[in-house]
């Protein structure tokens, strides 16, 4: 069995969602153990545990949360000269690709990103990676030693296996030349009444939308429907909304029962985010857009016109 | 200040990419400098024209990227450096961000610029490569930029709003489309472009040796498409139709 290491991504002392879902396909191809940095590392490594790790190495230095990659890749590269894993798997998250990054540079291995699957054949490793949008899938064989890979969001299914993870102190002190890009201070802008990841119908709305003004209509259509508001790229890029909401695929990846496009023209970036939806429905001007292409229900017509009348039958219906 | 910003020559955004026999993107439709970059260049630029010093764009790509980077020149950007070479046909993260980092730290900039990710690989991982390579921190997802003395803070996007990031100069900076919207080149600009230096260098120029790519492609398929829906055109008709899905997946 190949041994795997799992980075695993540590937020406000917890694990994140992705690092649980690649636990559930690294312990079907090799045998895994985690790292996990930062305050709440050894909770997480409990956790960990449940999930698949035989063993976790962790350190609770305040640091690797204050500062931008530098100390966290530090403490991997040390780390993976010591174990010589045979794998180092990331999210594909914007803080772990930034560690992922600066430690295969410094291992000087190269890395594959934006994966949605790994298997372990002939005695190494073969990738899934989704071009142009999802509709093309290449298989790639893994070159470096270790394989340094980057998996999407929403992949696997996170579940635990029952177990214990052996916790192991990692001997990686920070060091004072690594503490560089200080994070002094987080601010908290968005509240999200429904996560985006976890809301079962998303209504995201792009250019056709028009100017950020028109957004509340999307927000009532969504709070009529208990769901969540989300955004494409370009309109996220335009400042019209926050980074927090844009789906795609250097967004959020998302999976809900219905997912509503509106004024949205169906970018592979986007759509890279959003086509495993169970059902999408898209509303646009254009009748040639590509998102019409994918939508199990695709509206010609006036997204501005149509988005509060839908609300307004969907309020109807809940209370008739 | 020193600035360098990495520039990019992309498939227009706008238009449907396609394969080559080699599964390389292919470059026909190659046309513009990425729209991410364009943000990079103003920024660099407003950097400028309050602290004073140079922007040199540095950029990776055959020699037709020319036109990508001469838009960055018209825009305002001092002189260029282009990096080309055959055996970088198909250069994986690494490699690219080898070749960048070579060529960079001849120009010891106090910062480099990138977007924080491009528009057709989108992938981002080149930047934080290329701050390893070249031994400094990196300040990521940038929506504002400030410069106080060898002081650089910015305000970092995050999924629930933003942090305040700080450093010391030298510094890697990537920037989002929210720094600042790109000026467009003014004809003035346009004519002084002509004649600023675009200085092309190989990999044996800048003395880097190809490296063993992170992986070799074994097949392309097409997934799994999903099946085309109904499209209708909103007759009136359009609510109760979403509706009556909406019901049939049980969200309603």
């Amino acid at each position: 069995m190949p041994a795997i290491l799992v980075y695993a991504e540590l937020s406000e002392g917890k694990v994140g969602s992705t690092s649980l879902e690649l636990m559930a396909r690294a312990r079907q191809i090799g045998d895994v153990y985690a790292v996990a940095l930062g305050r709440g590392a050894r909770t997480a490594a409990a956790t960990l545990g449940k999930h698949g790790a035989k063993a976790v190495h962790v350190n609770e230095d305040a640091a690797f949360e204050d500062y931008i990659a530098e100390p966290a890749a530090d403490a991997v590269a040390a780390l993976v000269d010591r174990e010589k894993p045979d794998a180092v798997l990331f999210g594909f998250t914007p803080d772990s690709r930034e560690v992922a990054g600066r430690l295969a540079a410094r291992l000087g291995v190269g890395l594959i990103a934006n994966a949605s699957d790994i298997a372990s054949e002939e005695g190494g490793f073969v990738c899934k990676i989704p071009y142009f949008g999802g509709s093309k899938l290449a298989s790639m064989k893994a070159n470096g030693k270790p394989a340094i890979v980057l998996i999407r969001p929403k992949s696997f299914e996170a579940s635990e296996s029952g177990g214990t993870a052996e916790v192991k102190e990692l001997d990686a002190p920070v060091a004072e030349s690594s503490k560089r890009a200080h994070i002094v201070e987080r601010v908290a802008e968005a509240s999200e009444k429904v996560k985006l990841e976890d809301a079962r119908v998303v209504i995201s709305g792009g250019r056709g939308m028009g100017g950020p003004q028109n957004f509340p209509l999307l927000e009532d259509l969504a709070s009529a429907l208990g769901g969540a508001v989300g955004a494409s790229r370009a309109v996220v890029d335009a400042g019209w909304v926050p980074y927090s909401m844009q789906v795609g695929q250097t967004g959020k990846s998302v999976r809900p029962g219905v997912y509503i496009a509106v004024g949205i023209s169906g970018a592979m970036q986007h759509t890279v985010g959003m086509k495993t939806s169970k059902v999408i429905i898209a509303i646009n001007k254009d009748a040639e857009a590509p998102i019409m292409k994918m939508a199990d229900l695709g509206v010609v017509g006036d997204a501005l016109k149509i988005v509060p009348a839908l609300t307004n039958a969907v309020k109807a219906k809940k209370n008739g | 200040m020193k600035i360098v910003v990495t520039v990019k020559q992309v498939p227009d955004p706008n238009s449907t990419y396609t394969l080559e026999a080699d599964y390389s993107i292919s470059r026909e439709k190659e046309a513009v400098l990425d729209p991410g970059d364009e943000c990079g260049v103003e920024e660099g630029l407003q950097l400028k024209e309050a602290h004073g010093g140079e922007v040199v764009l540095v950029s990776m790509g055959p020699e037709r990227a020319r036109d990508a980077i001469r838009k960055g020149l018209s825009m305002g950007a001092d002189r260029a450096v282009l990096i080309t070479d055959a055996q970088l046909a198909g250069a994986d993260a690494l490699l690219t961000a080898r070749a960048l980092a070579a060529a960079i730290k001849s120009e010891a900039p106090d910062l480099v610029i990138c977007a924080t990710e491009s528009y057709d690989g989108s992938t981002g991982m080149v930047p934080p490569m290329l701050a390893e390579l070249l031994g400094v921190p990196q300040l990521t997802f940038a929506k504002k930029v400030e410069v106080d003395g060898s002081n650089v803070r910015v305000h970092r996007q995050t999924a629930d709003g933003y942090q305040v990031v700080e450093t010391a100069a030298p510094a890697l900076i990537t920037v989002t489309a929210a720094i600042a919207e790109p000026r467009y080149a003014s004809l003035k600009g346009i004519m002084a472009a002509r004649s600023k230096e675009i200085k092309q260098v190989t990999l044996a120029d800048l003395a880097v040796e190809p490296s063993e790519p992170a992986e070799s492609i074994m097949s392309v398929a097409d997934a799994e498409a999903r099946k085309a829906g109904q499209v209708i055109e909103d007759d009136g008709t359009a609510v109760d139709k979403i509706v009556q899905v909406l019901a049939a997946a049980k969200v309603i």
